[in-house]
């Protein structure tokens, strides 16, 4: 964005300017950040249509109603949605210069992220040791390249949530680390969309077909 | 370079004169249809590629930058006139375009019985079309002829002025069963049927092949297609039937193994149901069927029960190309074929009387 | 050697020694020549002492022109790759008839059709518009660099790994033998067992994380970094196709990465998206590539459109004709891009209303492509053209792109298709369209742009000579390809029994040695120019007597581009300097806000090429290792926030300064 630019107009008496002295194009990070979201949108709508078009496709084996344990799958969701709900306060706390704080609420966003991911693990190894393994079927095929797509998102944003938990330690809440924890937020939240479209899409239509 | 290009170009005619340009010179009814359609949307958009090349030469020509005569006028940039000129005619051959297409991609849909035989020869009432079930095989064509009991490889047959329906599938990857002369394409796919409807109304042998790669054997994929009269077809058809040979499953899944450049074999007969089974990946008796799979899919699956009987479902997890063998997949536990006995039923008894899977 | 084979197959999972083609003479000559003239190129490097100013200046230079050439010249090289395979496939069909079974066994010649594909598309192609959308968008927006500076760089290094894992399979194991499209199940694991299909894969998947990283960070740039007054309805239309051709970008790629893992699952977990048994469809693999390969065409030849725009305007000496409508049409196409890609598989049999549709949707993309080509024709009107070497290439590329563009409109006639697809006609419609279109303007944007990046002009006769060739072989190669395919001959076949159709695979390779002979023009073209440069410099900045914005500057410009940020007023913004008496502010300079170089780019792409040849060979330690390292050095990248430095006033009142004398001299 053009710093407090007066666009001279054409008749004015003045010869008309052709340039500026100091612009500062507006930071394009969140724009960038966003796009990527979108493009990553884009891999989970692939993934979704291609559940809607196997997940029919049991191969005589089991279905999601013979798999799914809804109430641990409600325990899961619950654990996201929380973690979710603590980045937010980490992000109060970032907008009110509590260092402290904010590293503490995102200590407990990572440990929600974690216990899905746990969960999620349980889950999985649980299915493979039945024998409900991603080679059984296509259904299974592309339940675990969703929700495995999925969890692979939660385990980099982990990943990534500790690295700048270290950096935010080293120098605080610099712009640099702000934006860097906008970005974090986004895709965080992000990834709780997502989860709530498989939670419903997979697990709740799945079990209640 | 101008020299060569202007001989090159007083050269064509004798060139496409001395070829046989089979797509615009077809011997049956839908093929011609489709080769009038050609030419009926390539004069359509000539109307305004032509101009749009006449144009852009002279523009070039008459204002090149020597030509200090021609008007110059560079600011003129807008006439509303003229855009709506430049976007209303393509437009208008775009709407005359389109309508076509709608009513002739719903008139040649391979899918539809035909009811003509040739321009103004409707199908008789009575007339039974001669039927054929066309296998894509690596890397040759099977094709079963249900009512003659007989089937050819590499070789197909057909009396003229007599409808044809195909029915189409493959072994193992995707072909494209093509007779140019006859009509257009139709993919060919594993575990999956296409359909083409078709006439030959000229007596004549003609190439067909398949038109999309499918691997090393591929450019050998050619069989030909005899368009015979009606004496013709039932002595050809006599013949098959003296040449001995039965095309039964065992003989079919040799058949069925990678091969290039085979020459034309006949089976005098074929093992009923020989065809459903290839379209359903079954024809090893081992195998679950794909519409019983199907089936007790479209009822929710076999359940926890069915989750170790995958030998049953294999059908080319392992190399089927004479290449080095897979090892076997870890997670097989358990053997269930259809053939040890019904799958067990499952959770409620109201379903246990599902059609079995086994053949 | 006594170790024991479990070992071997550890360390070097499925690669032997017979992974590496020692029998096949023609690989082995090719392997010679590259590895001398490697070897010749390195041993100059060290020679001349150009390692350190190679690495400082170009390999960890965030700035966007040097990675536009970078990106060019990479395009030029794979080009050169690209092309040896066309020319053995024409060589191959013009020979293989009846007895004779040409030079090529299928093994060979079907990974030559299937690398022919997948270089001119994704390593030809794709960086040549990259390169230039890099090169000219900053500048002609007026900023400074694109938004995400090292992010760019990256994208460079991650589609130049790409590009030497595909060059890899040359000489280390096999390509793909699929077609450049990779269908399953032909491309599953039961029927391409070998790394083929695996190199394929990880090629394209390294590929596309640069390609989908650009075009976020080329729409940032134009979305966020355009100069002030500088409207959208004021964007130069090359900037327009460039924003539209990385929303498509954006859009599509992410496609691609999806269902390039699910058939990498497929192949390597054993998983059933795309297979024939346990439920999974083939048919889903046919219809998500072409989701993403259709607005693929569209990616390459909007750009192209728009430097035909920026072209055609300036050598007519003319404002270009309807520059709202074209505007509107690059949209239009964007948005219908999405809309026709089961015209690709008409023959699938989806049904009559189905294939109606998308061949009606195909069919209206024509409206606003046939609106671009009239306003093109009508700039020409009443202008005062200059036949320099891009408008040679722009007047070629009207007159040869409408007849790709009429039969196209042909095979979206589905019954039409039905007999022309997989032809041989169709194979000459897409290279009417890529080469009459995409090509063409790639060529016509490196002949304008080249001054503006080097300081001197391209030698016009080397350029004449090659457009020529061009122009005149691509008609001898692709015409006799649509009576062929009028003939019934299907693409990708590597022998024929009937005779009468050698004549026409004869001059088709006869067309293909004149492209021959246009690609060695324009390489004599650039040797040439580099030797006359005092001769073709241009000092002024602005040769043709441009319009946009990227004229306003020196050629080369300095680092920072713009001492002030330009400030713009009109569409044609320097042309609407240059009317109303701009004179060029020569001091009050302030210093500069830039990025900093950095090797992490390379580093990173690095890791993911040897990532990925673990995986085509399933060296499993490798694959491993290098992804922990992969993540580490990125996360080690992210703790360096020393990113950028001020241009000191001094530098950049030297360098305007000297500038200004420049000028002076030559008023």
């Amino acid at each position: 964005m053009a710093t407090t630019l007066d666009i001279p107009v054409k008749d004015a008496a003045a010869a008309p300017r052709f340039h500026v002295v100091e612009h500062h194009p507006e930071n394009g990070s969140l724009l960038g950040f966003w796009l990527y979201l979108m493009s990553d949108c884009l891999i989970f709508a692939v993934l979704f249509a291609v559940y809607g078009v196997l997940g029919r496709s049991y191969a005589a084996g089991p279905s999601g109603a013979d798999l799914f344990d809804l109430p641990m799958v409600a325990l899961n969701t619950s654990m996201l949605l929380f973690s979710s709900i603590t980045y937010g306060f980490a992000m109060l706390a970032m907008e009110q210069n509590r260092v402290k704080t904010t590293l503490a609420w995102l200590a407990v966003t990572g440990l929600f992220g974690a216990a899905f991911l746990g969960l999620e693990l349980t889950e999985f190894a649980h299915f493979i040791h039945e024998g409900a393994t991603p080679q059984r079927s296509a259904f299974l095929s592309s339940f675990f390249a969703l929700v495995g797509t999925h969890g692979l998102h939660v385990t980099f944003g982990i990943v990534w949530l500790v690295t700048l938990m270290v950096q935010v330690g080293q120098r605080g809440l610099i712009p640099e680390n702000r934006r860097r924890l906008m970005c974090l937020s986004m895709f965080w939240h992000f990834l709780d969309v997502v989860w709530i479209g498989v939670f419903s899409f997979v697990y709740l239509m799945g079990a209640l077909r | 370079m101008n020299l060569l290009r202007r001989l090159a170009l007083l050269s064509l005619p004798v060139l496409l004169a001395g070829c046989d340009m089979v797509v615009m010179n077809p011997s049956g009814d839908v093929a011609v249809q489709q080769r009038d359609l050609i030419l009926v949307a390539t004069v359509l958009m000539l109307l305004i590629i032509v101009p749009v090349i006449a144009l852009t030469l002279f523009f070039a020509w008459k204002y090149r930058r020597s030509n200090t005569k021609a008007a110059y006028d560079p600011e003129w940039h807008h006439s509303t006139r003229l855009e709506v000129v430049i976007w209303a005619a393509p437009l208008v051959i775009i709407v005359i375009l389109g309508a076509i297409t709608w009513m002739s991609t719903h008139l040649l849909d391979p899918y539809r019985p035909l009811d003509r035989i040739a321009p103004a020869r409707p199908v008789a009432a009575d007339a039974k079309p001669l039927r054929v079930e066309v296998v894509a095989l690596d890397w040759k064509w099977l094709f079963i002829y249900p009512d003659l009991g007989v089937a050819t490889v590499n070789e197909l047959a057909a009396p003229v002025d007599t409808p044809i329906e195909f029915k189409i599938t493959a072994s193992s990857v995707m072909n494209s069963f093509f007779v140019p002369a006859l009509a257009g394409q139709i993919y060919a796919m594993p575990g999956m049927q296409t359909k083409l409807h078709a006439v030959i109304n000229k007596p004549g042998e003609y190439d067909g092949f398949s038109a999309n790669y499918s691997g090393a054997g591929f450019s050998g994929m050619r069989f030909k297609f005899h368009g015979l009269d009606k004496a013709g077809f039932d002595a050809w058809a006599a013949g098959v039937k003296t040449a001995g040979g039965r095309l039964d499953r065992e003989t079919y899944l040799q058949l069925e193994r990678p091969s290039e450049n085979e020459p034309v074999r006949r089976f005098a007969a074929v093992e009923a149901d020989l065809y459903p089974a290839i379209l359903n990946m079954c024809v090893d008796r081992s195998k679950m069927c794909m519409n019983d799979m199907m089936r007790i899919d479209a009822d929710g699956g076999l359940g926890m029960a069915g989750i170790h009987n995958v030998l049953a479902l294999e059908y080319d997890k392992r190399a089927r190309r004479g290449s080095e063998a897979e090892p076997a997949r870890r997670f097989v536990a358990a053997v269930c074929t259809p053939t040890d006995g019904a799958i067990p039923p499952r959770k409620t008894a109201a379903r246990s009387d599902r059609p079995s899977p086994a053949l | 050697m006594s170790t024991s084979p479990d070992l071997a197959k550890l360390i070097f999972g499925r690669l032997t020694w017979d992974a590496v083609p020692l029998h096949e003479p023609i690989l082995l000559a090719t392997f010679a020549v590259v590895a001398l003239g490697g070897v010749a190129v390195l041993g100059a490097l060290t020679y001349y002492r150009l390692w350190g100013y190679l690495w400082r200046e170009w390999l960890t230079s965030v700035d966007h022109k040097k990675i536009g050439v970078m990106y060019i010249i990479l395009g030029l090289v794979m080009l050169l790759r690209g092309f040896a395979d066309a020319l053995m496939m024409r060589a191959q069909q013009a020979m293989a008839f009846g007895a004779d079974h040409g030079y090529l066994p299928p093994h060979h010649y079907d990974q030559i059709f299937t690398a022919h594909g997948v270089i001119m598309i994704f390593f030809v192609a794709m960086p040549l518009v990259t390169g230039l959308m890099n090169l000219v968008v900053p500048l002609q927006i007026g900023a400074r660099d694109v938004a995400f500076p090292f992010l760019n760089n990256f994208s460079f290094w991650m589609t130049v790994g790409g590009a030497v894992t595909v060059m890899m399979s040359l000489f280390v194991g096999e390509f793909a033998r699929t077609g450049w499209l990779a269908y399953p199940p032909l491309s599953n694991i039961a029927y391409s067992p070998g790394v083929g299909v695996d190199y394929y894969i990880w090629a394209l998947q390294i590929a596309g994380v640069g390609t989908l990283l650009s075009g976020i960070n080329l729409i940032a740039t134009i979305v966020k970094m355009r100069a002030p007054g500088m409207s959208l309805m004021k964007m130069p239309v090359f900037t327009w196709t460039s924003l539209c051709t990385n929303v498509l970008i954006v859009a599509a790629f992410p496609i691609l990465t999806a269902v390039l893992a699910l058939l990498s699952l497929d192949r390597y977990a054993g998983t059933n998206f795309f297979t024939n048994d346990f439920g999974g469809s083939p048919m889903m693999y046919v219809n998500l590539i072409w989701i993403w390969g259709h607005p693929e065409v569209y990616i390459l030849v909007l750009p192209a459109f728009g430097i035909f725009s920026e072209v055609v305007a300036t050598f007519c000496g003319k404002r270009l004709f309807g520059y709202a409508s074209m505007v509107y049409a690059t949209v239009v196409i964007t948005i219908l891009s999405y809309l026709v890609w089961l015209h690709h598989f008409f023959t699938m049999g989806s049904g009559a209303s189905v294939n109606s549709f998308f061949g009606i949707t195909t069919m209206i993309i024509s409206i606003p492509t046939g609106a671009k080509i009239f306003n093109w024709l009508f700039t020409m009107y009443r202008g005062r053209i200059r036949f320099e070497v891009p408008m040679l290439w722009t007047i070629g590329f009207m007159v040869t792109f409408v007849i790709g563009g009429m039969t196209g409109v042909l095979l979206a006639v589905p019954p039409a298709d039905f007999v022309l697809h997989n032809s041989l006609f169709l194979v000459a419609h897409f290279h009417n369209v890529i080469i009459g279109g995409v090509l063409f303007g790639l060529f016509a944007g490196i002949t304008y742009w080249f001054p503006k990046a080097f300081g001197y002009k391209l030698d016009p006769f080397w350029g004449k000579m090659s457009f020529w060739f061009w122009l005149v072989g691509f008609y001898f190669a692709f015409m006799p390809l649509y009576v062929l395919g009028l003939m019934g001959v299907t693409r990708r076949v590597s022998h024929f029994e009937d005779p009468s159709l050698q004549i026409w695979f004869v001059i088709a390779a006869f067309g293909a040695v004149l492209i021959l002979f246009g690609i060695v023009s324009f390489l004599i073209q650039l040797v040439v120019s580099f030797m006359k440069r005092e001769q073709l410099r241009d000092l002024t900045g602005d040769p043709w007597d441009g319009r946009t914005l990227e004229w306003a500057t020196s050629s080369p410009p300095p680092a920072y581009n713009f001492a002030f940020t330009p400030l713009v007023h009109a569409h044609d913004a320097w042309w609407d300097m240059k009317q109303r008496g701009y004179e060029r502010p020569t001091k009050g300079f302030v210093p500069i806000h830039m990025p900093k170089n950095t090797g992490a780019g390379i580093i990173l792409s690095g890791i993911a090429t040897a990532v990925a040849f673990g995986l085509i060979w399933q060296m499993w330690w490798l694959a491993a290792g290098g992804f922990v390292a992969l993540v580490a050095t990125a996360i080690a990248h992210t703790f360096n926030y020393k990113r950028d430095y001020y241009v000191p006033v001094e530098d950049v009142t030297r360098a305007e300064d000297e500038r200004t004398k420049t000028l002076a001299s030559l008023a």
